[in-house]
């Protein structure tokens, strides 16, 4: 019931998305055809390049899918003419091995008597014999079709659109009735496409031109133009784009600020405003790219987003067994500036530093790096989740604890998501990891709305509520902040902010 | 009508067809007679320039082939394949109108045209012309495939190996069938064929060839009678008896006796120009009683003198 009631809701959007699938669908399926279709007859006429030509599409369907998208990007930007040009690659093989083959099948007698009659090469491609490949052409167009509609899912990585806005959306917030409102369509589009072309072809089909005419229209027709040109060109990831504490809270907090948004993975946005496909896009502050590209984080100064303060969690049985551990670890507190984090995150990701070297020089500049000397006695286990910083914090952990202290420490970097990190802490299968107050409050303690509404962008009362709340119920220690908040941030080009005078979120109000 | 002058044709190393020469008149039908391998197809398919020529010359009504447009000049001439080739996806009458409509004839004129050839190649038109390739059986289908190379009144009509892939009854109801076709009669025809039987009961000449080299060229009776050659005389060895019945005529009869035949046996009466195998399959037609022939002149003659008369001939030559 509550799928349904999602897709109720949700209805006008869904029909925006498919539409737009759709149109990203059949315009390149069209492309696809206009290319694969001459050539495969092309090749069917030169065996010896057949197998070069199809060698070469062979090699292009073997990309992966995101791997071309993203490398898409510095040559035609992000958007519909990539996904488009993408999907149109992933097109070309069938068609072209099925013209190739549908050609190579046509009965050589039936050829010679056609030539014997006297009709014209052109006379015999168009009444003969593209006419009795039609059925292995259209089967070809139709694997390509299904591919399509499965591929073009991850145009929205790109900020294309379609289904894969749901299906990312869905994933990123853990939401099975979006993942759901994204696949079933998708999949019913793909089986609406095969089996309408299947019935095409089972018609004696003469004119197969007729049926190509259809294609570019209903591809203009689901294709609409990009929106609003007026409004700022902002691109956001799925996850920030439909998470309470993310869009939806700075469309509260900064009423009449409005974006001509795109949906665009991740790991892309960075690039998108670097190169100015964009002017805005969210981001996390302290994340090595602001630097590496020279972005200007913008100041949320009417607290639209959560505290993401970031802070070491104890296990209490490890804490009572190791008393040295807790105020060793603080001897980090309030060291650790975003812009700060930012550096050190640029230099490994940006620099390829290794991540001990960077710990040690971090630790050297803060007076804190002491060699380890004598025996270790007993051992700790430091985990973290799967990303740069985590890593630079267990290792910096591990290296100040060390030299501070005759413990040993394993370091279990990577261990996955927030959930995964936790229970192993709890259960005292690591004794430390770098947790987020945000993440703390949002996905271990779930507080009531009231208590969310109440304190959610009080980073002081965030931090207390998890400490204490921890505490109680599991028993694991939150540890003194490290200064710096890895959140939610809008962002744009150093220059560009230069240049609008844009410092706060509230600068772009003015636009 | 159509004359070649010292044609040849070279795949590789291997000579198809070595400087070949002859000439076919307006109306007559030539078979080119040879085991696989003799050069007999390529030489047909170099005449319509499906196959171009190494050397020599091709004339149609005095003109260089080569020099002609190539598709009018194809449509100039009616292809038949022993694959038929028909195409599948069109009907009997789409089949049949593909020249006349690559010539832009009147679609009154097609149909007419259509329905014709269909009704003197023994399949009703009504039935047939909506149908399509795969309803019909292989012999239907080759019916269909000389209709299609008739239908735009072609002066020349080219058949590779037309009846081959036939059963053997069939292939005869064909072609007795196609020898009775008005068009036949009248055309300029080029028959390839590895049937020696085929090529005596339809051709006016027999080239007969043999790794690219013409043998012999001449009627079947001089072929059968004055072989040029011992590998003319062996190609025929076989069947030299069956042949002599066909070349040989009632004209040709020996030694008939001018006294009134004995009463009894029934008389048939053939034309001087009737052959002999003919004779030979009406006297003994199973099931009738005893029969005996009769010429114009009122000589009466038996199946043994038939057969004398045949073997009399085979012995001189």
């Amino acid at each position: 019931m509550n799928f349904l009631n999602f897709l109720k809701e949700n209805s006008d959007k869904l029909l925006e998305l498919s539409l737009e699938h759709l149109g990203l669908t059949l315009l390149s399926l069209l492309l696809a055809c206009v290319i694969a279709i001459p050539t495969g007859i092309w090749i069917a006429r030169r065996e010896a390049w057949s197998r070069w030509v199809l060698g070469a599409a062979g090699i292009l369907q073997t990309i992966p899918s995101i791997a071309l998208l993203g490398s898409l990007i510095p040559l035609l930007g992000i958007g519909v003419k990539p996904a488009i040009f993408a999907l149109l690659l992933y097109a070309i093989l069938p068609i072209l091995r099925n013209t190739f083959t549908g050609l190579q099948g046509v009965d050589p007698a039936v050829r010679e008597a056609a030539a014997g009659m006297g009709m014209t090469p052109w006379q015999l491609l168009r009444q003969v014999e593209l006419p009795l490949a039609m059925p292995v052409i259209l089967a070809g167009v139709r694997t390509a079709a299904v591919i399509n509609v499965g591929v073009a899912t991850l145009a929205a990585y790109i900020g294309a659109g379609g289904l894969g806005e749901f299906i990312f959306g869905g994933i990123a917030l853990n939401n099975n009735q979006m993942i759901l409102a994204g696949a079933l369509p998708a999949a019913l589009l793909a089986v609406l496409f095969d089996q309408g072309l299947a019935l095409l072809s089972r018609k004696r089909q003469q004119r197969p031109s007729a049926l190509l005419l259809l294609i570019p229209l209903l591809g203009w027709m689901a294709w609409r133009g990009p929106a609003n040109k007026e409004l700022l060109a902002a691109a956001f990831d799925p996850e920030f784009s439909e998470r309470a504490d993310g869009l939806p809270s700075i469309q509260h907090q900064y009423p009449g600020l409005a974006f001509n948004t795109l949906i665009l993975n991740a790991g892309l946005l960075y690039r998108a405003v670097a190169e100015g496909e964009v002017d805005i896009i969210s981001g996390y502050s302290t994340d090595g790219r602001v630097k590496a590209y020279d972005l200007k984080v913008l100041e949320d100064d009417q607290h639209a987003f959560p505290p993401y303060e970031c802070a070491a969690l104890l296990n209490g049985n490890t804490a009572d067994q190791y008393p040295e551990l807790r105020p060793t670890i603080e001897l980090l507190s309030t060291k650790i500036s975003d812009s700060l984090m930012t550096r050190l995150n640029y230099e490994v990701d940006h620099l390829h530093r290794s991540v001990s070297d960077v710990a040690t020089d971090f630790l050297r500049q803060q007076n804190l790096w002491q060699a380890p000397e004598g025996a270790r006695k007993g051992e700790i286990l430091i985990g973290s989740k799967l990303f740069t910083e985590q890593y630079l914090l267990v290792e910096i952990f591990r290296q100040l604890i060390e030299g501070h202290t005759s413990i040993g420490v394993i370091a279990k970097p990577g261990l996955g998501g927030t959930k995964i990190c936790y229970d192993a802490l709890r259960t005292g299968e690591i004794d430390l990891y770098p947790e987020y107050t945000g993440t703390g409050f949002q996905v271990l303690l779930q507080p009531t709305d009231s208590i969310r509404e109440a304190i959610f962008t009080d980073a002081d009362a965030v931090y207390a509520y998890v400490k204490e709340n921890c505490q109680q119920r599991d028993g694991v220690l939150w540890l003194s902040p490290l200064g710096f908040n890895n959140t939610y941030a809008l962002m744009t080009r150093s220059a560009l902010a230069e240049e609008m005078g844009w410092e706060r979120v509230s600068d772009l109000l003015k636009e | 009508m159509i004359e070649i002058q010292a044609l040849s044709k070279v795949f590789g190393e291997t000579v198809a067809v070595d400087a070949l020469s002859f000439r076919v008149e307006a109306g007559e039908t030539l078979a080119l007679l040879g085991t696989s391998g003799s050069g007999k197809t390529t030489t047909l398919k170099m005449l319509n320039r499906l196959i171009e020529p190494s050397e020599g010359k091709i004339l149609l009504k005095g003109e260089d082939v080569r020099k002609l447009p190539l598709e009018a000049m194809r449509r100039r001439m009616g292809y038949v394949i022993q694959d038929v080739g028909l195409f599948p996806h069109y009907t009997i009458a789409e089949n049949i109108a593909v020249v006349p409509r690559l010539l832009k004839w009147p679609e009154e004129r097609i149909k007419a045209r259509s329905q014709l050839l269909l009704e003197r190649l023994g399949l009703a038109p009504d039935v047939f012309l909506a149908r399509y390739p795969h309803e019909l059986s292989g012999g239907q289908q080759q019916r269909v495939g000389i209709a299609r190379a008739l239908a735009a009144e072609p002066p020349v009509l080219l058949m590779d190996e037309p009846f081959s892939a036939l059963d053997p009854i069939t292939r005869q109801e064909l072609r007795r069938d196609f020898r009775e076709l008005e068009a036949f009669q009248q055309q300029t025809v080029v028959l390839v064929t590895h049937d020696v039987m085929e090529a005596f009961e339809l051709a006016d000449r027999i080239c007969l060839l043999d790794k690219g080299q013409m043998q012999q060229m001449g009627t079947p009776r001089e072929l059968l009678f004055q072989p040029a050659n011992d590998f003319v005389r062996n190609f025929f060895a076989a069947q030299r008896l069956g042949l002599a019945y066909r070349v040989l005529r009632v004209g040709d009869l020996q030694g008939l006796d001018d006294t009134p035949p004995l009463a009894g046996p029934q008389q048939v009466e053939f034309s001087a120009t009737t052959p002999l195998q003919e004779v030979l399959d009406q006297l003994l037609a199973p099931g009738s009683t005893a029969r005996i022939g009769v010429n114009h002149e009122g000589q009466w003659f038996s199946p043994a003198q038939l057969t004398q008369t045949a073997a009399a001939f085979l012995q001189k030559s």
